[in-house]
């Protein structure tokens, strides 16, 4: 089974010129004004456990500093060690619930952890209201643990676009494990198959009939299928119709047969059997190949994405508005057709 | 891009009262302004309001107090973001708080006490103009 990765645009990225690509290197350190990071040392601290330094880390990929390149750089030899969950499902079945009963489950183990929960930004004013931490606050003063809210910002797909960098930054700041919970999702917000080892799919009753179960987009994502608030009425009837719509999946002998598991996050049953799931899920990655080809297809993703980005800025610089206002009147007038007005404008790349 | 992300502000309700309409509102407010506002709910102690601010990366610190705790409450979340080298986060606050002890919170660090009447648009305004890298301060 493989999955696509998904490519999307760097916010605001400035082009700093050919030959230097995205962000800006050393020479930009002076001039970040508050608290004048110096990467290095930050990436010290960070990897220590200080979450001060783990948070502006966070906060300067998150905001693309033009330093961005410099703690990519910096954080790269460190990070590949966390296992990286993601969790999705429509707003309201529980979600961040779900994530601190998990965070919970996985103290007990000793295993560090980082929560990065992602809320969706105001298309209007580009404020946000995070609110995750709301379910999470038996672990604020845990330091083993560590829960960032992130603002969408304006990336569709269900996480934010520097999502995937901030979970770099908490697996090389030592994190056993980095929860990624998104946004509410509908049905094709599938960012989060591509960031994450193993995707937990959350449900709950009444929410729609085995049709909704059978379309396509989120419901195709899962590894593991939860069916939180187990306690209501058609609990059961989801369970069956998940499992329905899984069992019409052409899977070969070996395929990962993703798991159906019932919760009650709230009252934290279910959730040793949903990493018990997970667990199971790792393993048979492990041995089938599946986890070294997600992450190179993770890899492949994110390269493809930064050279886009570049790309895409340099085609702007080049041609800016008045060029292609003037290819356009021409297509308008009939005097060259689209394809030939497009061959002039990537002539000049 | 410096100087253009958004700035974040933790609101808590520290302490033991439970009406929380006042923080959500501002919150709302704050949000609307286009700002990234981490919301943590009731009963927070000084110390969960502190850590969070760390993790978060927050430039700013909103409590609301309404219990007749706010002398000790704010006083041990300036001490505590003190104690982590984390000053620089800027602290203000609203609630029900005597005028007497505006001076004394002034004192203390609290930036900025809002008492009942402030309207929304003041509170926005005051947080542009004395918030993050782009404030005076």
């Amino acid at each position: 089974m493989t999955r696509s990765s998904s490519v999307s645009r760097a916010p605001e990225l400035t082009d700093p010129g050919p030959g230097r690509g995205v962000g800006g290197g050393a020479a930009a350190a002076a001039s970040t004004g508050r608290r004048a990071p110096a990467v290095a040392e930050l990436v010290e601290l960070a990897r220590k456990g200080e979450p001060r330094a783990v948070a502006r880390l966070i906060s300067l990929v998150e905001n693309a500093s033009p330093l961005l390149r410099e703690v990519t750089a910096a954080l790269t030899p460190y990070a590949g060690g966390a296992e990286v969950l993601g969790i999705t499902g429509a707003p309201g079945v529980g979600k961040s619930t779900s994530t601190s009963a998990l965070v919970g489950a996985l103290r007990t183990q000793g295993k560090r952890v980082g929560v990065l929960a992602v809320d969706p930004s105001s298309p209007f004013t580009g404020g946000a209201l995070l609110g995750d931490r709301v379910r999470m606050q038996e672990h604020f003063t845990d330091r083993d643990v560590y829960i960032r809210s992130m603002a969408s910002r304006g990336h569709l797909g269900g996480l934010a676009w520097a999502t995937p960098q901030a979970v770099r930054v908490l697996d090389a700041a030592g994190c056993d494990v980095v929860l990624v919970e998104t946004v509410g999702v509908g049905q094709s917000e599938v960012d989060v198959a591509g960031a994450a080892d193993t995707t937990i799919v959350l449900l709950a009753p009444g929410m729609g009939d085995a049709i909704q179960v059978a379309k396509a987009g989120i419901l195709e994502i899962g590894d593991v299928y939860v069916i939180n608030k187990a306690d209501r009425d058609g609990a059961d009837q989801l369970a069956r119709d998940v499992r329905g719509m899984l069992g019409l999946a052409g899977r070969e002998p070996g395929d990962w047969r993703p798991r159906i598991v019932k919760t009650i996050a709230d009252r934290g049953e279910g959730v040793d059997e949903v990493l018990q799931a997970v667990e199971e899920h790792r393993t048979w990655m492990a041995g089938s190949g599946e986890l070294d080809r997600r992450r190179q297809a993770r890899a492949r993703g994110e390269i493809e994405a930064i050279a886009l980005t570049v790309l895409r800025q340099r085609f702007d610089d080049l041609h800016g508005n008045a060029r292609l206002d003037a290819l356009a009147g021409q297509v308008l007038a009939g005097e060259q057709d689209p394809y030939a007005a497009a061959d002039q404008l990537l002539a000049a790349l | 891009m410096p100087g253009t992300a958004p700035l974040r502000v933790v609101v808590a309700k520290p302490g033991l009262d439970g009406h929380d309409r006042g923080a959500k509102v501002v919150a709302r407010a704050l949000r609307d302004a286009g700002m990234e506002v981490v919301y943590t709910g009731l009963h927070q102690t000084p110390e969960q309001v502190v850590e969070t601010a760390i993790q978060e990366d927050a430039d700013a610190i909103g409590l609301s107090i309404l219990s007749g705790a706010h002398m000790t409450l704010f006083r041990r979340v300036v001490e505590l973001l003190a104690e982590r080298d984390a000053s620089d986060i800027t602290v203000f606050g609203g609630g029900i708080i005597p005028a007497a002890d505006i001076p004394l919170l002034a004192q203390l660090g609290v930036a900025k006490v809002f008492t009942p009447g402030a309207t929304m648009q003041e509170i926005v305004e005051w947080v542009r103009a004395n918030v993050g890298e782009s404030s005076a301060a």
